[in-house]
Parts: C-alpha cells; sequence; structure tokens
C-alpha cells in the first residue's frame, strides 16, 4: 500500500512534526514499506475475535479519591525551557 | 573484581575483604578507561555512585545489609533517576534531569545497589542495533579483535555490551519487541522480558505501553534472578501492574529438570534461520534432553502476524505517549519559535531522530480518523489471535524454546538504510511482547566466533521456571562465561 505525498503531510501536522520537501520523498518510500508490511494483516480472519489492550484483560483500578502528591511546582519548573512567576512561557496564543 | 558475578561480589562485600567504596571505585576506573571502545554509557554517574557506595558501607555496618548492597550495576537510560541526567537516547532529553526516581530505580535504591551511570540506547527505546541513539552507535564487544565493529543489538545495546565487556556485573533494561532478548543473544549475556505486569512502568520513559516491560541483563540466571528479586512485584503507581506475589526467583534456581516438557515451534525453524544458528539451537536443545526434559514440535500459525501486528500497535502507542514532548514543561524547545505551532512543529522535527519521527507518523496515520479500524483495531484482534496460539501451545508443553534472532551480530550500518529489514531482526521475539508473556536469552554457542542466543519462552508468571532452565543449563555449559577478547 503505499502514502500520498498529501497524506504525509497532513499527518505531519497532526503529529506536529515540521516535515521539509525533501524529506517528504524520503518518507513517501519508508512509510510506504512500512505499510506493506503491515498490510499482511489483513489476511487475517478476526472476524468474531474481540480486540485484546491488556494481555491478561486486566481493567484499570480506581484509587480513593483523596490528594496524594505534595506541591513541587519549583522542581518541575528548573527543568522548563521557559518559566516566569512560577508560569511555564510559550510563544503568545492569542492577540 | 570485574570477572566476578553479582553473587560473588556480594559475598567479597559481606566477608568483609573490600568495601562497598573501594569496589566502586575499582568499576568506576575501569568503566573510564575501557568504554571508550563500546560507547556504552551515555552518562557516568561517578559522584552519586560513590556516595551510594559510602551509604552501603554504612548499611551493611548496622547489619541491614542486602544481597544487593554495595554492589555495583547500571540503569538502562530509560528508568529515571532523580538528580542524573535520563536522555532515553535522544536529543529531546539531553539535559532532562528528572526529578523523581522510577520505581525500579528507587527499589535498587533501598537494596543498597550502586548505580554507576545510565546505559547508552537507541532513541526512545525505538532500534535493534542501537545505531539510532543521539549518543552515538554503541559497539559490540564481540569482533572487536578481529577490527569488526558491529552492533551489540538494541535497544538495550549498551546494557548489553557493557555486561559482556565487564565493565558492570548486571544492567537494567527494557524490552518492546526484544530489545533486551537481542541484544542480550548478540552479546552473549543472559536477558530476561517477564510478563507484562511483572515489572513497574513508572518512571520508566514510555514507548509502547501496552508491550513496554522492564526487566533484567546480565552474566547468568542466578544473576539474572538476583535482580528479579528486586525489580519484580506491584506498584499502586502502574495502573497496568498486577498485584500478585512475588516468589523469591533464586529458590526453585536448583529444581531438576527432569520431566520438563520443550516445545520447539515449527514457525520459528523457518528459512529465515541460518542453518549455523539452527545447529547451534538444536545443540542446546539436546542438552535440555541430556538433562532429562522431553521435546515434541507445537505450531504458532498466526506468530507470522506478529511484525506486522506490532508495527501497528507500537507505533500507534508511541505516537501518543511521544506527544508529551512539547517543548513547554521539560525538555528541548527549538530556539526562537514564532509561534505556538512552530514552537511544536520545530521542537520535534529538531528534538526527535528519523526513526522516532518515522514511527510517530505511522503510529499518527494509524490512528487519524477513518483508518482506525482497518489499523490499530485489526492489529489489536490478531494480537489476540497470536496470544491464543500461545495459550493453545502451554497445554501441551511447559516452555517453548526457540533462536532469538535469524543471525548473529551484524556489521555496523548494515542496516541503516532500510527500516523493515532493521524490523526483521525481531522476528523471533516480537510475538512474545504482544502475547504478554515471559522469555529469556541464554548463550548458548557462536557461529562465527559471534554469540547465539537461545529463547525459553514460558506462561505467564513462569520466570521462576524460566530462569530455572537456564540456571540448570548454565550448570553443564559454559557459553555463559566465554568473553570477548
Amino acid at each position: 500500500m503505499s502514502i500520498s505525498r498529501e497524506d504525509i503531510e497532513k499527518v505531519a501536522v497532526l503529529a506536529r512534526i515540521k516535515v521539509d520537501d525533501e524529506q517528504v520523498s524520503a518518507l513517501e518510500k519508508d512509510l510506504g514499506n512500512i505499510l506493506d508490511l503491515v498490510d499482511q494483516l489483513s489476511a487475517a480472519d478476526t472476524d468474531s475475535v474481540e480486540p485484546m489492550a491488556h494481555p491478561l484483560d486486566a481493567v484499570q483500578r480506581l484509587r480513593p479519591d483523596v490528594v496524594t502528591e505534595i506541591n513541587q511546582r519549583e522542581a518541575f519548573q528548573a527543568i522548563a525551557p521557559a518559566t516566569e512567576d512560577g508560569l511555564y512561557l510559550v510563544p503568545k496564543v492569542i492577540e | 573484581m570485574h570477572n566476578k558475578s553479582v553473587a560473588e561480589l556480594s559475598k567479597e562485600l559481606e566477608s568483609g575483604k573490600i568495601s562497598s567504596l573501594e569496589l566502586t571505585q575499582q568499576f568506576l576506573d575501569r568503566l573510564k578507561r575501557e568504554d571508550g571502545k563500546y560507547n556504552s554509557f551515555i552518562t557516568i554517574s561517578d559522584e552519586q555512585a560513590l556516595a551510594e557506595a559510602e551509604s552501603a558501607d554504612e548499611m551493611r555496618a548496622a547489619g541491614k545489609a542486602t544481597v544487593w548492597t554495595g554492589v555495583p550495576f547500571a540503569h538502562k537510560d530509560i528508568f529515571c533517576t532523580n538528580g542524573v541526567r535520563t536522555s532515553c537516547g535522544s536529543k529531546m532529553l539531553e539535559n532532562f534531569v528528572p526529578p523523581y526516581d522510577a520505581t525500579v530505580t528507587e527499589k535498587f535504591k533501598a537494596a543498597g545497589a550502586v548505580c554507576l551511570g545510565k546505559t547508552n540506547m537507541d532513541e526512545f527505546a525505538m532500534g535493534s542495533s542501537n545505531e539510532s541513539s543521539f549518543f552515538g552507535a554503541v559497539t559490540n564487544p564481540w569482533g572487536l579483535s578481529n577490527g569488526e565493529k558491529r552492533v551489540p543489538g538494541g535497544s538495550s545495546g549498551g546494557s548489553a555490551a557493557a555486561v559482556a565487556a565487564r565493565l558492570v556485573p548486571a544492567a537494567t533494561g527494557t524490552d518492546t519487541g526484544g530489545s533486551i532478548r537481542q541484544p542480550a543473544a548478540l552479546c552473549g549475556i543472559t536477558g530476561l522480558k517477564p510478563t507484562y505486569g511483572r515489572v513497574s512502568r513508572y518512571g520508566m520513559i514510555a514507548f509502547a505501553s501496552s508491550l513496554d516491560q522492564g526487566g533484567p541483563m546480565a552474566r547468568s540466571a542466578e544473576d539474572a534472578a538476583l535482580m528479579m528479586n528486586v525489580m519484580a512485584g506491584f506498584d499502586p503507581k502502574d495502573s497496568t501492574c498486577i498485584d500478585r506475589d512475588v516468589p523469591d526467583y533464586t529458590a526453585t534456581l536448583n529444581e531438576p529438570l527432569k520431566g520438563l516438557k520443550i516445545g520447539l515451534p515449527k514457525e520459528y525453524f523457518s528459512e529465515q534461520l541460518s542453518p549455523a544458528m539452527e545447529e547451534q539451537v538444536r545443540n542446546a536443545v539436546r542438552e535440555y534432553e541430556k538433562l532429562g526434559a522431553t521435546v515434541k514440535e507445537v505450531s504458532l500459525p498466526n506468530a507470522k502476524l506478529a511484525i506486522a501486528a506490532y508495527y501497528v500497535i507500537a507505533p500507534a502507542e508511541a505516537s501518543a505517549n511521544l506527544s508529551r514532548f512539547d517543548g513547554v514543561r521539560y525538555g528541548y524547545r527549538c530556539a526562537d519559535p514564532k509561534d505556538l505551532m512552530d514552537m511544536y512543529t520545530r521542537t520535534r522535527a529538531e528534538g526527535f531522530g528519523n526513526e522516532v519521527k518515522r514511527r510517530i507518523l505511522v503510529g499518527s496515520y494509524a490512528l487519524s480518523a477513518g483508518y482506525f479500524d482497518a489499523y490499530y483495531l485489526k492489529a489489536q484482534k490478531v494480537r489476540r489471535l497470536i496470544q491464543q496460539d500461545f495459550i493453545n501451545a502451554f497445554k501441551e508443553v511447559d516452555v517453548l524454546m526457540s533462536p532469538v534472532t535469524p543471525s548473529p551480530a551484524f556489521i555496523q550500518g548494515e542496516k541503516t538504510t532500510d527500516p523493515v529489514s532493521m524490523y526483521l531482526e525481531d522476528v523471533f521475539t516480537i510475538a512474545i511482547n504482544l502475547a504478554g508473556i515471559p522469555a529469556m536469552s541464554v548463550p548458548a554457542g557462536f557461529v562465527d566466533g559471534l554469540p547465539v542466543g537461545l529463547q525459553i519462552i514460558g506462561d505467564y508468571f513462569s520466570e521462576a521456571r524460566l530462569l530455572n532452565a537456564a540456571h540448570q543449563f548454565q550448570q553443564v555449559t559454559d557459553w555463559h562465561q566465554r568473553e570477548p577478547q
């Protein structure tokens, strides 16, 4: 199965990864090969098969609704690219 | 000292012949002297290691020592270590110093073990050769004497190379599609991928959450058992961890193997396997027969679909997991972003390497509107078929045995231009992750002077049995004691 340049450009936006024009050609080939490999799945008869999410079919546990975390804002923000007054700095979002 | 096992080092420390501080200094000196040849470490954390050694000596003086107290080892650079850089082999986390410990890290600390540093790995654990690391490829200690630079396998290639080169007696690894077993096989060491949910994934940087599992990499099954005694167990911080008693994995190592029923999956002795590799694996199985085991052929008819299912499920989960790297809270951020979208897209384009980007794009495609049922849902259904094959096989036999890889360690650069040829490296290991069952790689011979791994696959939570089978094999063979020149 092949994947078009348009598909690659669209999925790159969805994945928030900037892709240059020359990279698109290489990706067309590589992703096309990977999707060819994956296409073997279509031959499998899975009509009455339940999808499997956890090998032991375990489900998410619930915990009591109590506070278990302490405030570590300074430790967490010490490793951030840009902060000010306890806030994370990002480029302007609203004009 | 560098040639001693974990069990032996523990005895030396216990007898008082050497302090942990002295032992740690010796290992650090040797590591710094030797690792230039292998590049198996990303970070050597001498300061923390010496501090941990001092605490270990105090712990011993206070009569609180465990088997691990004062014993040096290393963590794959995917386990978060409070105050020590954790890069996951990526530029994205080149300067990331976690403010917390992974549960596995915490457990080794509590046992008094001394972490010498963080081992090299494929970027975000995506790879089978350790060539996708931002910190450079790792060189396999085997083959170097012929002037050949071979891959150590991946993604836990740094851990495998470091243990094989006797830089550390043991190291942690993680296995999503073969990342403990394949490098263990190519480097001639012993590795175990536990049952999914046996070892906590908290603080282990996520690649594919329904497949990832941490486990031990060591020179013998006995040392791997000692690591499992530390690593295994329920953790309320990991919502997919299983709450189930943990046995003492060393207690059953010496059980006799008489009557053990071994199955050989015929699909794993296919034309992909080189005849020389097959001979070594069959010789190993004959050793088991001498130990009283019986052997029969079994079939895993859906195993051939494992790689296809994996390359939907793993990239899909990776694309979701790696969406957290946005340049806002931690990790890399591109210079001078002109707006928010520019910051996201350039941060991720510059911070991730090519293989990681390929997998994120494949995963995003498989999960995008209109494709979800055809890809992700279909792959999850095939996953159940693959699991059912194993469940059926274990109605007939106790363990399965197979090769770990189709061929021995290949030359660096041989497979980097064709991602799909690299993916096929995991043809015998990947189905095990999809089923969630445990499996080991055990040194079982050589082809052209390069190590061959025997894979021993077990039913859910049968780690003790696998370690027992591997240990008994290691009592009658010496493949695991061979050293690269």
